[in-house]
This record gives structure tokens, C-alpha cells and sequence, in this order.
């Protein structure tokens, strides 16, 4: 019996408007709504809305037995909820059913998996919180930023309590396995590793519009055929797309949708089942360990990540921005930590690549710049503006670790103010029911002693989190 | 082939260019080549192209000695090739002005008389045509149309012409009518049009009402630098420096260049701007400078010979061509092969074939001083770009040029045929 995964995946950035150098320090909105709001609306209009139509449809025609799984970007998500409150309804809708499975992903699409490792557990839970409050299904399996994966990310993923994890079926490090198996990774053997199917994932994002495939035009059956005809042996197919896919890239008058809808029956016929990605974990038993010493992604033909990280201008980029991490997960400012979100977007580096050929091709189609040179100058502005602000907040001249203690030292003075403050107030509670009441000490007593025990605790909790911090961050240096 | 200018002596980008697709097309093989200049020097390369002056041309007979034309025009000329081009005058133009070796006088600049140096350029052209056998004619630029249309008279050649500029990138629109018809007169009488750029490729079609299939883009190249100039020393120094460098004329846009200057040096104060060159905005540009306040960071330096000018690319960090309308442009080729990175007007020829520069419209000061901040403050996008560049100049070379050039000669001649 085959099993078949669809992941739909939903992400949009925060686009930046034009910002000149003269705006750093004088202008602290980065944003070009305007952009975002009419991207949004009518890929929503012509892909999200019909898409979930289209899977509500599936699901209720196959009675359940369809199933699929979407992530969402923290950042898309907060788009939709925005722009387009409709599309959040369908969403839940789709969670409701319980037929499809929402995957956890990093906030801001970002690259912090490569650059920050706190910095990408803190966006994990951010996004995990962010589904969980706005669907109600708390995410179990884990799809990062464009699939980007390598054995150090495994160990995060790992270590955040997720069971499984989806990535691509990259040829290079796949060689002669087949992706149609589950695998574990090499350092994290808790961590079963779902790996999408390319070809099968090409013939439709690709192939389905294009009249020079020799297989034009693909057909359900057809294409259930394929996946009834793969070995006996090889049991999961995953089907990766970016949703927009549907309806966007794959307008709705080719019959995208209506294939989609025919699916389900073609596979019941040819005992094939939908999963979702749990369920497959939970099913099925590890084959092998892949390891991946060198990160591999979804993207362009080297299915690496010079995508974001190919040349120097991306790599200085990233280099700042990462620099302030540690800084900026300091602040309390809630508008500065929300852009620190926006500017983490891979997708900012994406339109700085310079990669010619077929590659360069998909970077230019859905950048918003002129050329590569426009993107990075106008990124390092806003971020040039950005650092300047966390500068405010903290000055350089302090550095991370006195920083670090300095703010201890204030947190615990709170904690030590608000617990005297108690006992200030209890104590004249008492003193007022001492006037009245005659029989005092016991009461006096049982409420000094927890008040004391409450500063104690407190202290050693902040020491206890924050302390190890600069260890850490100084021995991966 | 007609020109103009021709190096070490040359005013413009003409000469540059004229001498880059002469050599490559030589380069491409089995091409002899007859280039007609105003006023040799006696110092340009000559291995790849026969160089006949036309101040050396005889258009009416005198009878001298071969010792004496040698020590006249030694340089330029053997006695020998006087004597034939003597053989084929077919006029007397002894009413002109003529000296004693009865050729008329250039001064292969563009001086005030530069219609008559032109029409004057036109009758030598006549015994030129009528001495040295071709197969087809190539002029260069307006200035040799005349020339061109007469020789294709008297040969029956086909007769191409190659348009560096029109009119209309000179006077931003107000177009002096005697060169317009001069210009226009050119390209009817041409057999195949070469432009230097689609954007130019336009202007004679739209402006000149030419017909489009018989207009062809050949865009421009670069002549590799010698060594020498590109291992120039860079000078350490504490600030960056933005450079202009080109005639100061309107076409080419200076004062969008000093108002962006005046934005960044508001904010960055670790920069110095340069303008090389003179012209007649000169002078504007230099009350415009005292205007905005930056004379401290903003230097002129006058026009610049030779070598000078690779001096000046190799101190600078960044050049700025922001002109109105440039047909094509070498210099920016020129300052990304000495590893300077540029900043074009999307309105340059030159714009249309590169892709490692940071290109502007003219008029959009904010996005040229944006642009010219980035340079100076990201060093990455700076070594992006320089070392990009470089590599892509190197794929830019005139023997490709030649090459096309050479094609449409022969399609141009078969359809004669």
C-alpha cells in the first residue's frame, strides 16, 4: 500500500519599500504595504481560497480518507490575518477536519537555521505559538525555511521535540536511495526525515502546464498510475509544492483544481492512501540514516543554499544581521523585535542572488528589485537604519556579557523590589489586623515565609536562564 | 573606411571606438583595410589598416620630388602613394586653399569650420575612391556621411555607415538642422545602417523615419588595457573617491551629478567627488558646487591626456556616467576593466549589454546618491561588482563586434549582387 504525502506550503515576506540612505535614522517604517497588500489579495484570490475550496471539496467527497498537510509562515500568517481574514477561516476550516496537519517552520521563512541556533529555536516557538493560538492544532512535524536541512539541524529539530522532519530528496546526497523510504538522521536517530519527491513534485509544479512535456496534458489517472507502478517496496511519496502553485503559477484554466479534485478517486481505485506526515512517523519504521554533512535545501538546480549564501553581498548581509542577534533577543522593545522578525525573511537574500542561467531566471521573476545590486543596497539601508536603533538600546561600547549581567542584575532587582513590596504590604496588613485582631504571630509568619521564598526563586530562575547564555555563545565562538 | 579620429589623438569615444572594431575586424581575417583620418600623426598603429590621411590627399597637381614629400609626410605616407593618389584627381581645386603639396589643410578637430573641413574632407575622398580599390565603404559617424555618399558614387560600392551618435544625444532635442540633414542625408543614401546601441538603433528610426530592416545593433566594445595602466599604483587613502570623467557638456549630465553628491555628503562625510574633464558646463558646475557648499569635498581637475585618465580610474572607487543620452559609452567598460565599479544612466547604449553595474535613471539624483553611498559604505557590493566586472569586460571584446560587422558586409554585398 503506497502512502501519499501533499505538502502545500504558504509563505509570503514583508516586502521593503524603496528606502535611501538619507532615510536611515530619520525613518523607521521599513514596509511597502501596498505591495504586500495587493500580492497577498490576489494570490489569495486566485490560489489560496480556491485551493482550500478545492481541499475542503476532497476531503468531503472522499469522506476523510484524503488527507494532506500545509505550512504557514508566521509572517504569511500575519498577512492573511491582516489583508485577507477570509483566507484564515479556511484554514481552520481545513484544521477542523482533522484531516489536514499543519506543520511547524521558522516565523519569518528565515536562514537563522544556518546562521543562529537560538535565534532559530526562538523562532520555531514562535511560529508553533502563533498556529497553535490562531488553528488550534499544536504542529508536530517540522518543515524548515525551503527545506533547509543538514545533521547540525537535525540535532536542533531534534532537540525541540519534533519526531519527524521533511526535507528534499537532493540527488547528491541521496546517490542510489530512493526518496520513497523514511529515513533517520545520522546525528538525531529519533528524528525520522520524510524527503520529498522531485520528480513526481516537478510533474505537476512544472510539467503540468507545459506543452513541450512529453506527457502533456497529465491526467489523474495517469498520474496515480505512475505512483501505483513505483517498487513494492518503496511506500511514501511526498508531494512538495509551494500553494500558489495552484491557481497562481498553474493558472485555474489549465484544470489544475479539477485534476486535483479527481485524485482521490483514482488512488482508492488503485489502493493507493493519503497520509499525513505524523502519521507516517508513527507508521512506519526508519530504513536507513542519511547524513548530511553540508546543508541542502528545496531550491534552484544545486539544491543547496547559494540561493541566500552565494555570494559575498548575501553573505555580508547575513553576517550583520546576525551580528545583533544576541542584542536584539536582549531588547523589549516589541516594534524592534518585530521588524528584527521581518528582516530575518530569506527571502530578501534570495533576490540578492547573482546566479545566471536558468536559476537567475526564477530569482529576477518574483524579486520586486531591478537587479541583485538594487535588492542588497536597499536591505543594507533599511538594516544600516535597523542596527542603528539597536544601538540606541545598547550601545557597542558595552559588550554582550556585561550587557548580559547588567540587565540580570535589574531583572532581579524587580523580582527582589516586587517581592519586597509584598512583604511591605502584607506587613501592613498585618499591622492593620494587629490593631484589631489580637491573635497576630501565626498569621504574620506563614506570610513572610512564602514571600521570601518567592525573591529566592526568582533570582535563581533568571540566573539559571540567562547565565549559561554567554557560555555558550563564547565557546561557539 | 571613413573616420574621424583616430588614437593616440583622440577627443571623444569615437576615435576609441573606430580603432577597436578596425583591429578586431583585422583580427577576424582576410580584411584589407583602407582608414581615412583628417590628420595623421604618424604615431597610430598601423599593422592592422592602411592609413591615408586626407591633409596628405593631392587634389590638384604640384610636381615634387619624392625626397621632398618624404621629408614632408614621410611619416604619414610613402612618395609612392602620393604619386598614385596624384594620378586619379579629377577635378581642379586649385581655387581653394591649398599648400605646396596641393592638399587642402585639417585640423581633424571639430573646430568652428566644421562643415567646411567636412565638405572639404568629402572632395579628398573623391581621388581617394577613385585611387584605392574596395569592396564596400564604412563611415564613421556624420562628420564622414559626405565622404561616404561621394565614394559610394563614383565605386557603385555599397556604402555602410555606422551611427556613434545622432544628433539628438548632442543637443538633448534641439537638433541643429544642417547636422540633421547631413545625418539624415547619410542614411538614405546607405546601403545598411550600423547603430551602436538599440537605444540609438531607435533614434534613427523614430527621428530619421528609417526603415527598420535595414538597421542593425553592433553594440561597442573594449580594447583590452595593457598591463601597464591596469597594474597602476593605487594610492592609499582615507577617503573614497566618486569620479565623473567625460566631456561637461549637457549630453553627458553633470549636474545630476554634483546634486547627488550633495545628498550623500550630507550624510557621509568620507567621501570626495572628482569631475574630469572640460566642456562648456564647466563653468556652471563650478558655481553649482560653491551653490550647494561642498567645494571641500568636490574637485575639478580639467581635461585630462592620455595616461591621466587611467591614473585618475585607478585612484577612484566608484564612476558615475549619469549622462542624458549616451549612445554607447565605453568609459564605464574602460573603469570596470581597471576594476572601478560603475554607476550608468539607464539612458546609455551601454547599459543595454551590461549586467555588473548599478544602473539609474539620469534625472533620479535620489537613486544615484543611493547607489553611490552603498558603494562606498558596503564593501561587499563594491568586491561583488569589481570583481564581477572584470570577469564580464573580459567576454566584451571588439573581435565579436568584428565579426558582425564583417556578416553584414557580406549580406549587404550579396544583396547587391
Amino acid at each position: 500500500m503506497k502512502n501519499v504525502c501533499f505538502y502545500f506550503k504558504i509563505h509570503q515576506p514583508y516586502r521593503l519599500k524603496r528606502y535611501r540612505f538619507f532615510d536611515i535614522g530619520n525613518d523607521h517604517y521599513y514596509y511597502d504595504d501596498f505591495a504586500d497588500d495587493e500580492i497577498i489579495s490576489r494570490l489569495a484570490e486566485v490560489s489560496y481560497l480556491p485551493m482550500c475550496d478545492t481541499l475542503l471539496e476532497m476531503i468531503k467527497e472522499s469522506n476523510g480518507s484524503f488527507k494532506c498537510s500545509i505550512s504557514v509562515s508566521g509572517t504569511a500568517l500575519e498577512q492573511l490575518q491582516q489583508y485577507v481574514p477570509e483566507c484564515i477561516d479556511k484554514l481552520r476550516a481545513l484544521a477542523q477536519t482533522g484531516c489536514v496537519e499543519f506543520l511547524s517552520t521558522t516565523f519569518s521563512h528565515s536562514l537563522a537555521s544556518l546562521e543562529d541556533p537560538e535565534e532559530f529555536i526562538r523562532e520555531v516557538k514562535l511560529e508553533n505559538d502563533l498556529i497553535t493560538n490562531t488553528l488550534g492544532i499544536k504542529p508536530k512535524t517540522f518543515a524548515n525555511t525551503e527545506l533547509i536541512y543538514d545533521d547540525d539541524i537535525a540535532m536542533l529539530i531534534s532537540s525541540m521535540g519534533f519526531k519527524s522532519c521533511l526535507t528534499a530528496g537532493a540527488k547528491h546526497v541521496l546517490g542510489w536511495k530512493s526518496p520513497n523510504y523514511v529515513y533517520k538522521a545520522a546525528t538525531a536517530p529519533s528524528l525520522k526525515l520524510l524527503l520529498t519527491n522531485d520528480k513526481l513534485s516537478d510533474d505537476i509544479a512544472r510539467n503540468f502546464n507545459n506543452p513541450a512535456w512529453p506527457e502533456y496534458p497529465l491526467n489523474a489517472d495517469t498520474y496515480m498510475d505512475w505512483i501505483a507502478a513505483l517498487p513494492e517496496e518503496e511506500q511514501v511519496v511526498n508531494l512538495y509544492f509551494s500553494m500558489d502553485t495552484f491557481g497562481s503559477f498553474l493558472p485555474a484554466n489549465t484544470g489544475i483544481f479539477q485534476f486535483m479534485r479527481a485524485l482521490p478517486r483514482f488512488a482508492a481505485e488503485r489502493n493507493i492512501v493519503f497520509t499525513t506526515p505524523s502519521e507516517v512517523t508513527a507508521k512506519m519504521k526508519a530504513v536507513g540514516e542519511l547524513s548530511v554533512p553540508y546543508p541542502i535545501s528545496d531550491i534552484d538546480e544545486a539544491r543547496d543554499v547559494s540561493a541566500w549564501k552565494g555570494n559575498d553581498l548575501q553573505r555580508e548581509a547575513l553576517s550583520k544581521l546576525y551580528g545583533v542577534a544576541e542584542r536584539v533577543s536582549l531588547c523589549t522593545d516589541r516594534r524592534l523585535k518585530q521588524d528584527w522578525e521581518y528582516l530575518q525573511s530569506s527571502d530578501h537574500f534570495y533576490y540578492m542572488s547573482t546566479k545566471n542561467m536558468a536559476d537567475g531566471a526564477s530569482h529576477a521573476a518574483f524579486s520586486p528589485y531591478d537587479s541583485p545590486f538594487a535588492a542588497f543596497t536597499n536591505y543594507m539601508n533599511v538594516l544600516a537604519d535597523f542596527l542603528v536603533r539597536v544601538e540606541e538600546q545598547y550601545p557597542e561600547s558595552i559588550d554582550n556579557e556585561e550587557l548580559n549581567s547588567l540587565l540580570l542584575t535589574i531583572r532581579n532587582q524587580a523580582s527582589e523590589i516586587s517581592a519586597l513590596n509584598k512583604e511591605v504590604s502584607t506587613l501592613r496588613a498585618n499591622n492593620i489586623e494587629e490593631l484589631t485582631v489580637v491573635e497576630e504571630k501565626p498569621a504574620k509568619k506563614s506570610v513572610k515565609a512564602p514571600a521570601k521564598g518567592n525573591s529566592v526563586k526568582a533570582e535563581k530562575s533568571t540566573k539559571a536562564t540567562k547565565e549559561p547564555k554567554p557560555a555558550k555563545k563564547k565557546a561557539a565562538k | 573606411m571613413f573616420g574621424w579620429e583616430f588614437p593616440p589623438h583622440i577627443l571623444g569615444g569615437l576615435g576609441t571606438a573606430s580603432y577597436g572594431l578596425t583591429k578586431g575586424m583585422h583580427n577576424n581575417g582576410d580584411m584589407d583595410i583602407t582608414f581615412v583620418i583628417p590628420k595623421p600623426w604618424g604615431d597610430e598603429e598601423k599593422g592592422f589598416a592602411h592609413i591615408i590621411g586626407a591633409n596628405c590627399t593631392p587634389v590638384a597637381w604640384r610636381d615634387v620630388s619624392p625626397e621632398y614629400i618624404e621629408s614632408r609626410i614621410g611619416k604619414v605616407m610613402t612618395p609612392q602613394m602620393y604619386y598614385d593618389l596624384r594620378d586619379h584627381i579629377y577635378a581642379d581645386f586649385n581655387y581653394m586653399k591649398l599648400n605646396d603639396l596641393g592638399c587642402i589643410e585639417f585640423s581633424g578637430r571639430y573646430p568652428d569650420n566644421l562643415i567646411e573641413e567636412i565638405n572639404n574632407y568629402s572632395i579628398v575622398a573623391g581621388v581617394i575612391a577613385r585611387t584605392i580599390p574596395c569592396d564596400i565603404i564604412h563611415s564613421h559617424d556624420w562628420l564622414t556621411y559626405p565622404a561616404g555618399i561621394h565614394a559610394k558614387n563614383i565605386t557603385g560600392k555599397p556604402l555602410v555607415i555606422h551611427v556613434h551618435a545622432t544628433d539628438f544625444d548632442r543637443s538633448r532635442g534641439n537638433v541643429n538642422p544642417t547636422v540633421f540633414a547631413i545625418e539624415k542625408d547619410g542614411m538614405e543614401n546607405a546601403d545598411h545602417i550600423l547603430t551602436v546601441s538599440n537605444l540609438t538603433r531607435r533614434t534613427v528610426i523614430e527621428k530619421y523615419g528609417i526603415s527598420p530592416d535595414k538597421v542593425t545593433t553592433v553594440h561597442n566594445a573594449v580594447i583590452p588595457l595593457s598591463d601597464d595602466l591596469l597594474n597602476l599604483p593605487r594610492r592609499e587613502k582615507k577617503d573614497k573617491v566618486i569620479t565623473f570623467l567625460g566631456r561637461i557638456t549637457m549630453q553627458k549630465g553633470p549636474e545630476y551629478f554634483v546634486e547627488a553628491a550633495a545628498k550623500v555628503l550630507q550624510k557621509n562625510k568620507n567621501v570626495r567627488f572628482v569631475m574630469a574633464g572640460s566642456g562648456d558646463k564647466m563653468d556652471d558646475m563650478i558655481r553649482l558646487v560653491a551653490k550647494r557648499g561642498i567645494a571641500d569635498r568636490f574637485h575639478f581637475t580639467g581635461f585630462l591626456r592620455g595616461n591621466q585618465v587611467y591614473e585618475m580610474l585607478a585612484d577612484s572607487d566608484v564612476y558615475v556616467m549619469p549622462s542624458v543620452s549616451e549612445p554607447f559609452g565605453i568609459s564605464p567598460l574602460e573603469a570596470m576593466e581597471m576594476g572601478v565599479p560603475s554607476i550608468i544612466s539607464k539612458q546609455s547604449g551601454c547599459a543595454e549589454i551590461l549586467d555588473n553595474v548599478i544602473k539609474t535613471d539620469y534625472w533620479d539624483i535620489d537613486a544615484m546618491a543611493d547607489a553611490m553611498h552603498a558603494l562606498t559604505s558596503y564593501p561587499s557590493l563594491h568586491k561583488e561588482l569589481r570583481d564581477r566586472g572584470i570577469e564580464e569586460i573580459h567576454g566584451i571584446t571588439w573581435e565579436k563586434a568584428g565579426k558582425k560587422v564583417i556578416d553584414i558586409y557580406k549580406k549587404v554585398i550579396a544583396d547587391r549582387k
